[in-house]
């Protein structure tokens, strides 16, 4: 096993849990970086509280649950892929891996039909914007700018998070994880959650949190 | 005066206030610096290495020392702070009977209107001993309206009124300049401020007026873009009364209160949709591109001129 | 090409050969040296912009350059300096060198990362050059919208690239940091027998981690605004630039102290090793680090007292803001009690450190200046800032940088630096530097606006001043390029512990060996034991 054992390390165990902390690390900068985003969101949602009801109205929520159901499954999936590296199971993590890398790219088909649906209502921002019911047209536009800037910027993680998974599998085939080395796999897990998560706050805030006020 | 000059003319009511907290400021400075320089110096001297072998005793600190001087710095930036919140406390808070004036920051100019009217261009006219409020914004980028003769300064910022006052003391010719960066001239950005003996100013006044007052020019462009069709003085119109409106609190649709100020109404003329009145429609259109930031400033003093309402109650109207 | 001292012995330096050794490396210490080299380069266009500027105000009525070209030039000078070279200097040249040696470890948890945090600095940095010759940039370092959005017709874009790819570096530079404390420290090496050196780049990184994010979702919706034209800065669309100012001084200010932190770190260093004495209040020192990391993230409100943000919020920022003076003045007073009874070398670092301290008090002092409501209204936008963060940054960053320079160039090139040359250049540097920005808070008193490419011809005098004091600084640090290029050839060899210090980092050889120690060494002391280091103990005092 020392192949896998780095030379600035003296034992795996301290490189394991170098690379956990250090996603971990990684994973803060990711929550300031959208933070930013929410920052900005949660400033014009308050100035602008009427228009962006009528906006946030204008999303299709079943497709956003949909979506939300999706990605909480290869969620699921990813748990069990981990815990197939940990026994060391090489087919049952292959299997998972191939689930959770399915169930993501749903997400992000769905998420394609959405965006494209936004184009032809023209809820692009843009010159040819329109949103029906909102007098104040910049103001819904600024709603789906930031709906795009989020969401977007979530998709890109999305697609990150497929790419590492299909590493993943690609290295799983080769046999390169064991009961005992599975770190990889570990924190590609803690990636995949933390993009869920993400979305677990996107969702409502984009979708559901202004659907009681008068249309 | 002489040749170098190390502190600015004091001309207005802040710069007593400001230049007395800056002596303060100094003077702690002066006596922190002194006290850790002439430290450094002494043990420098005092301790220096006499052989290479020497090892002095480790002294691993004392908590009554840090506690003393963590708690004496504090307690002197308490005063600063409060010092110095006290004055920008006074210059947020302009007197009820100052002097308006309108300012628009464009690349790269000042455009400063009067109520009577007068308009000028990188030049300020004012009568000394009397309080002046700017009510300003920006048609481009940011610009910042700085006087240091009178120690303030306050940024114009596109889409929004931001105010600021002084009082000047000191009849004289003072620099204006652009303080926030605003791109390629930037540096020439600005002129003179004019302060006047009251019946030099008063001359100066009656000179430069053409055209009629401010509230003047908003009432004409009130006829011209046709204002009047909707909101009708006695509240009949498809839109609310301005009669009396400024000042007044407003009832919004959905429960929120707004302070008709100079912000709210520019806001509704450009943005209507923003606020809704209670009971209105959201049925006017933007005058965004069709009305100039000045043209907005004179439709606000023409408001402003408009009176209560005959029979109005006059409780709902706020003195001004 | 850096030799190794004289007697053929297998270190860092010579264990492998050729350029592709250098470029693919994982060792931090050739990694450290790659970062000394590019932002040396990036520190000499830096100072070309500033001598340029210099010398444009000589006059007041502008003449040698355009305004456009000089509102290009402070741009650039200020992007250069602040983003490629100040905010790596310190952290990723000595802290990726020495923080792993001072805590024992082989290298840092992530040698490949370490890496890539290289590689992007210089891909972040290319774009900014490109930007720069392609016709360059005019926003000003702050990039304040709508101008950077919507008015200005340079190369935004291209130079907010590049500073968000050396965001990056930055990020994962201090996650590789704040992993290596955490998890790489020797047998022994408990969190307060740490260098204080090293608890100064733990706070450091920690702002780099939390703050540099910030910094880059900023700069995509600037990219978004620019080329979508989405609405969230510009007015006419509802959007509000002044939450610009908010989400860029959020990461801004935090920034300030990644520049000075690590430079406070470097003088606890230099003042225990030349005094030969542990830090007075070690304890308070370390933790006046983390404390400054935390209360540096509430006070980016004091940046906007006259935006016409409320009158609330400029009381609440102008209140915190003071509590951050005060680990700040608790930090320079436990250096001067260092001395106290110590035995103390004039040696070049410190010069350097004396330097610092001098020159970081002023700016501190001046920074409760304009902390105070009432005459950062007078002064902010003028020349007075100006002085005053130059006196931060250059008078306490760069003083550190070039102490810590000094002292560690034994140890990273196996050679000693000469003396008589150092000790001039100190001099000529600290002299230069008060002469070139204490004039400037005159200046800024009296209303001089910065960012100013013609100026009213009262304030000719004070410009002149600067100028002559910014000629003298130019002398001062090319002396150090020279003799330091000199020494790698004919300095004197120097000894694994030539200063008698007692860091980790010099218990191995100089040039240290590729894994730093030939054996993990175990750590039974705190740090600045000097009992452990100098031999026939003569006691004084």
């Amino acid at each position: 096993m020392a192949s896998t054992l780095q030379e600035q390390f003296d034992t795996e165990a301290q490189q394991k849990d170098a690379s956990t902390l250090g996603m971990w690390i990684f994973l803060i900068t990711e929550v300031m970086f959208f933070g930013g985003m929410f920052t900005a969101y949660t400033v014009y949602r308050r100035a602008y509280s009427d228009a962006f009801a009528v906006a946030s109205s204008s999303l299709n929520v079943t497709i956003g649950a949909i979506n939300t159901a999706v990605l909480l499954v290869s969620s699921f999936t990813m748990v069990m892929a981990v815990r197939a590296a940990q026994l060391g199971q090489r087919r049952t993590l292959i299997l998972f891996l191939v689930a959770t890398l399915i169930f993501g790219g749903i997400f992000l088909g769905v998420k394609a039909y959405e965006w494209n649906e936004k184009f032809e209502q023209h809820h692009v921002p843009g010159p040819s914007f329109h949103l029906e019911g909102v007098p104040q047209q910049s103001h819904a536009q600024l709603f789906f700018s930031l709906y795009f800037a989020m969401t977007g910027l979530h998709a890109l993680h999305m697609v990150i998070g497929v790419g590492i998974i299909s590493w993943l599998i690609w290295l799983a085939r080769q046999g390169r994880f064991t009961a005992e080395y599975n770190t990889p796999v570990d924190i590609a897990g803690l990636y995949w959650h933390f993009v869920d998560i993400i979305w677990i706050f996107l969702f409502p805030l984009l979708y559901l949190i202004d659907r009681h006020l008068p249309k | 005066m002489g040749l170098l000059r190390l502190f600015p003319v004091q001309a207005s009511t802040f710069a007593p206030d400001v230049d007395h907290l800056l002596y303060f400021l100094l003077a702690v400075a002066v006596f922190f610096s002194l006290a850790i320089f002439c430290s450094i110096f002494y043990f420098a001297i005092r301790y220096r290495r006499r052989s290479e072998n020497e090892l002095p005793r480790a002294i691993h600190g004392g908590m009554a020392l840090e506690i003393l001087w963590s708690v004496i710095p504090f307690g002197l930036t308490m005063v600063m702070f409060t010092w110095g919140a006290s004055i920008y406390f006074n210059e947020s808070r302009p007197p009820d009977n100052a002097l308006d004036v309108y300012v628009v920051g464009k690349q790269w100019m000042w455009k400063l209107e009067h109520l009577g009217g007068q308009r000028e261009i990188n030049e300020l006219h004012i009568p000394v001993g009397r309080a002046v409020r700017l009510t300003m914004t920006s048609e481009d980028a940011i610009h910042s309206f700085f006087v240091p003769a009178f120690r303030t300064k306050q940024d114009a910022v596109p889409g929004r009124y931001t105010t600021t006052w002084f009082k000047p003391t000191k009849a004289g010719k003072y620099h204006l300049f652009c303080a926030e960066y605003c791109g390629t001239n930037h540096s020439r950005m600005g002129g003179w401020v004019y302060v006047m003996a009251p019946r030099d100013y008063e001359a100066w006044l009656s000179g430069g007026a053409s055209g009629g007052s401010l509230a003047e020019n908003g009432q004409k462009l009130f006829d011209e873009l046709a204002c009047g069709n909707c909101h009708k003085p006695d509240g009949s119109g498809r839109c609310p009364s301005l009669s009396g409106l400024f000042g007044k609190t407003v009832q919004l649709a959905g429960g929120a209160t707004v302070k008709a100020d100079e912000g709210y109404i520019r806001e509704s003329i450009l943005q209507p949709q923003a606020k809704i009145v209670a009971g209105y429609g959201p049925i006017m259109p933007t005058f965004q591109g069709l009305v100039t930031e000045e043209g907005v400033m004179q439709l606000i003093e023409y408001i402003k001129s408009l009176g209560p309402p005959p029979g109005a109650p006059a409780g709902g109207i706020a003195a001004r | 090409m850096i030799t190794a001292a004289v007697p053929e012995r297998e270190d860092y330096l010579n264990v492998s050969h050729g350029l592709k050794s250098w470029l693919l490396t994982k060792d931090h210490k050739r990694i450290g040296l790659l970062y000394l080299a590019t932002i040396t380069l990036f520190f000499f266009l830096g100072g070309v912009f500033a001598t340029v500027i210099r010398i444009e105000l000589l006059t007041p009525g502008g003449g040698l350059v355009s305004s456009e070209t000089y509102n290009k030039l402070f741009t650039m000078h200020g992007v250069t300096m602040i983003f490629f070279f100040l905010l790596p200097s310190i952290p990723a040249v000595f802290g990726n060198f020495f923080l792993p040696m001072m805590i024992g470890a082989r290298d840092l948890a992530f040698p490949r990362i370490n890496l890539l945090s290289w590689y992007l600095l210089v891909v972040g940095g290319l774009f900014a050059l490109f930007a720069m010759l392609a016709g360059g940039v005019d926003t000003g370092w702050t990039f304040y919208t709508p101008y950077s959005t919507t008015y200005s017709n340079t190369w935004v874009i291209a130079t907010a690239l590049g500073i968000f790819v050396a965001g990056f570096s930055s990020i994962l530079t201090g996650l590789n940091f704040i992993v290596t404390i955490h998890r790489m420290r020797a047998p022994g090496m408990t969190w307060f027998r740490m260098p204080l050196f090293v608890w100064a780049h733990y706070a450091t990184a920690l702002i780099q981690v939390l703050g540099t994010p910030v910094l880059a979702v900023t700069i995509v919706l600037v990219f978004c605004e620019r080329v979508f034209h989405i609405g969230i800065f510009d007015p006419a669309l509802g959007g509000d630039p002044v939450l610009f100012q908010h989400l860029f001084w959020f990461y801004s200010h935090p920034a300030v102290y990644i520049m000075i932190l690590p430079a406070m770190g470097v003088v606890s260093e230099l003042v225990s090793t030349f005094s030969r004495k542990a830090i007075f209040g070690y304890r308070i020192v370390a933790f006046s680090s983390v404390a400054i990391a935390v209360l540096g993230f509430l006070v980016w409100g004091h940046h906007m007292f006259v935006s016409g943000q409320s009158l609330f919020a400029g009381m609440a920022f102008s209140f915190l803001s003071y509590f951050v003076a005060i680990p700040s003045a608790i930090k320079v007073f436990n250096w001067t009690a260092t001395l106290y009874k110590g035995s103390i070398s004039y040696a070049t670092p410190m010069l350097y450190a004396f330097g610092f301290i001098g020159l970081f008090t002023m700016g501190g002092l001046t920074g409760l200046f304009v902390a105070a409501l009432g005459i950062d209204v007078h002064v902010t936008d003028t020349y007075f800032v100006v002085a005053h963060f130059h006196y931060i940054m250059v008078g306490g960053a760069i003083m550190g940088y070039m102490g810590g320079l000094h002292y560690w160039w034994p140890k990273m090139t196996g050679r000693m630096y000469p003396e008589g040359w150092a000790k001039l250049s100190a001099l000529v540097i600290f002299l230069g530097f008060n002469l070139t920005f204490f004039p400037q808070f005159i200046l800024g008193y009296l209303g001089m606006p910065r960012r100013y490419h013609t100026y009213p011809a009262e304030f000719q005098i004070l410009h002149v001043l600067s100028t002559a004091g910014a000629s003298v600084l130019a002398v001062g640090y090319a002396i150090p390029m020279i003799y330091f290029a000199w020494s790698l050839r004919y300095g004197k060899v120097a000894g694994a512990n030539p200063w008698g210090a007692t860091g980790l980092e010099w218990k191995t050889a100089s040039p240290p060996p590729l894994h730093n120690f030939d054996k993990i060494p175990v750590v039974t002391h705190d740090a600045y034991d000097y009992s452990t280091v100098v031999g026939e103990a003569v006691e004084v005092g």
